[in-house]
């Protein structure tokens, strides 16, 4: 909560000591997680590696057994309230059959700072206009969401960070479902907020991306395995550690299939 | 005969005016309700809220105190014991949800059979809409005015809520609150509903318009205007049917709802299930191919151990 002044502005993420328990599960072991401002980070690991649970704790989802979160030098609660973070779910995670269109979706992003009754004036519309633009979604503002294809549908959650003007996106499986040619539209769309000074902070078990759009990558299995340049923290021994021993590679010590992980 | 007298023979009626009245408000409420309990997959829970009220209503005419607020007391409760018994143990939504609201029926009607004289049991589970007083009609349309003016102008959160509740929480908004304001609000809305048609069928008005519509529609606010236009369609159908065949007044409401879903799952739209088999046989479809024109397919998982259901897993988040 205090920058000394002077100093370089508060990271947007400041995870210390995290430790998250499900009953016997541990699912976050002393996790620390440091993120500046105008970066794109990518959360690596596998399914059940911890990664779900650290953004469920960045968004003030749960309390943790131990440690501290703080986003942008502030609570997260503080930070929510501010409408300073956006999330963008897994596609599983959506009902595509809900009856809202593509520019509906992309004003839920206002909500937070809107009246009671949410009603959009017109500096909000043109907010949202723009955002689709932004995306390339602009002629199908009016297509119910379930009508787009898997890169589409993505981009639509993207339009509505931008619309919502949130200055830290958590990116869910972003890949996951989406063809090449939308996966690159979406990593041009990313760096391009990047450089606006948004951090964005990508899920994902799919390696194949992530050299293209981090600019650092974080490895995760209930601890912070590494840190750093994406090319340092993807090495074969890494990768081993948290995925299980790769074929062709024997690294020693990984017990993938153990719930509480590397040793 | 001509139209308009048979329009207009069964308003020379008092109670039928009332009757009308009563129906249609009722309706109204619990369509526009509906439209989000579907879309939050909480029908069961309206089902269990309707029918957790009986303790309720016998206790209050035994208290000779008004019935509305002893059925208020009790839908809110039987909504609390739910949440709370789910949160205290493993056990999933529709398990508690089917343990605690036969529970309150079966209390309910064990209050009612203690006590004979005094309750009419098939008025309360079956409605007597024929018999509401103007003080009732009076009760009816204020409890209905105020839940329906709460759901307007709450709607677009509640319809985020419904959307995308981990997103309603990210940007501050309080999904607990509105959560349990539609939780109350849907206990309110069984109140106003009771009159009408009685416990037992009032989850159908909860349930039946919100379908109907969702089936029609592609955006929510079109959804609603569908879902109250037919509701009081087939409210009024219902009204002059039962007058005119002589049949019970809620069961006939309850009909007509079903006929209009019936009719817009048969020929609504263009993924209405007689089009599709039309289709069907026009276009020779080669064999081996899925043939599922419905539109909803859903977007090709990445993670390959987790291709659960989601619509069910919804009201567990809750």
């Amino acid at each position: 909560m205090t920058t000394p002044p002077g100093t370089a502005p508060a990271p947007v993420v400041d995870v210390r000591h995290l430790t998250v328990r499900y009953g016997d599960v541990l699912a976050l072991d002393d996790v620390g997680l440091h993120l500046a401002p105008g970066r794109i980070c990518g959360l690596i690991g596998v399914n059940g590696s911890g990664k779900s649970t650290l953004f469920t704790s960045l968004m003030g989802l749960l309390t943790p057994q131990a440690g501290s979160v703080e986003l942008f030098g502030t609570s997260v609660a503080r930070a929510r309230k501010d409408g300073l973070v956006a999330y963008m779910p897994q596609a599983e995670g959506v009902d595509w059959t809900f009856p809202v269109s593509v520019s509906d979706v992309v004003g839920m992003g206002l909500y937070g700072r809107l009246g009671t009754a949410r009603r959009l004036r017109a500096a909000d519309r043109a907010a949202v206009d723009d955002a689709l633009e932004r995306v390339g979604l602009s002629s199908l503002r009016r297509r119910q969401i379930g009508q787009l294809s898997g890169g589409q549908r993505k981009r639509v959650f993207i339009a509505r960070s931008i619309a919502q003007d949130a200055r830290l996106l958590l990116l869910d499986e972003p890949f996951a479902g989406v063809d090449r040619s939308s996966e690159h539209t979406m990593t041009a769309l990313l760096k391009a907020l990047r450089d606006e000074g948004r951090s964005v902070l990508v899920s994902t078990h799919d390696l194949a991306g992530v050299p293209d759009l981090c600019d650092e990558a974080v490895l995760l299995h209930q601890r912070v395995l590494a840190h750093g340049d994406p090319s340092e923290v993807l090495t074969h021994a890494n990768l081993a550690l948290a995925f299980g021993p790769l074929p062709a590679d024997l690294s020693p010590g990984a017990a993938p299939s153990s719930p509480n992980g590397a040793p | 005969m001509d139209l308009l007298a048979f329009l207009l023979e069964p308003l020379q009626y008092g109670f039928l005016t009332r009757a009308l009245a009563v129906t249609v408000a009722a309706a109204v409420v619990a369509a526009v309700l509906s439209c989000w309990l579907i879309l939050m997959g909480w029908s069961l829970m309206g089902d269990a809220v309707s029918h957790a009220v009986l303790p309720g209503v016998a206790l209050a005419y035994i208290l000779g105190i008004p019935f509305a607020i002893g059925a208020f007391a009790f839908g809110i409760g039987a909504v609390a014991l739910i949440g709370l018994v789910r949160s205290t143990t493993k056990l999933k939504a529709d398990t508690v949800i089917g343990v605690v609201f036969t529970g309150l029926f079966a209390a309910g009607l064990a209050i009612v059979s203690a006590t004979p004289s005094q309750i009419d049991l098939m008025h309360i589970l079956f409605g007597n809409v024929l018999g509401v007083s103007a003080g009732d009609v009076w009760q009816v349309l204020i409890l209905g005015a105020l839940t329906l003016a709460i759901l307007l102008v709450k709607r677009r959160d509640l319809t985020l809520l419904a959307f995308d509740r981990t997103h309603a929480h990210v940007i501050g908004l309080n999904t607990r609150f509105l959560s349990a304001l539609l939780l109350g609000l849907l206990a309110l809305t069984v109140v106003v509903g009771l009159q009408a048609v009685g416990i037992i069928l009032v989850v159908a008005m909860l349930i039946t318009p919100g379908a109907t519509a969702f089936l029609l529609a592609r955006s929510f606010d079109r959804m609603l205007v569908i879902a109250v236009v037919l509701t009081v369609a087939a409210s009024v159908a219902g009204i002059y049917a039962s007058y005119y065949l002589d049949i019970s007044t809620g069961a006939a409401v309850v009909l007509c709802q079903a006929l209009v879903f019936a009719v817009v799952y048969l020929v609504g739209r263009p993924d209405g299930v007689l089009w599709q088999a039309r289709r069907r046989r026009t276009k020779a479809v080669p064999s081996g191919t899925q043939g599922a024109p419905s539109g909803t397919q859903g977007a090709p998982s990445g993670t390959p151990g987790a291709p659960s259901g989601t619509p069910g897993a919804r009201l567990r988040d809750a």
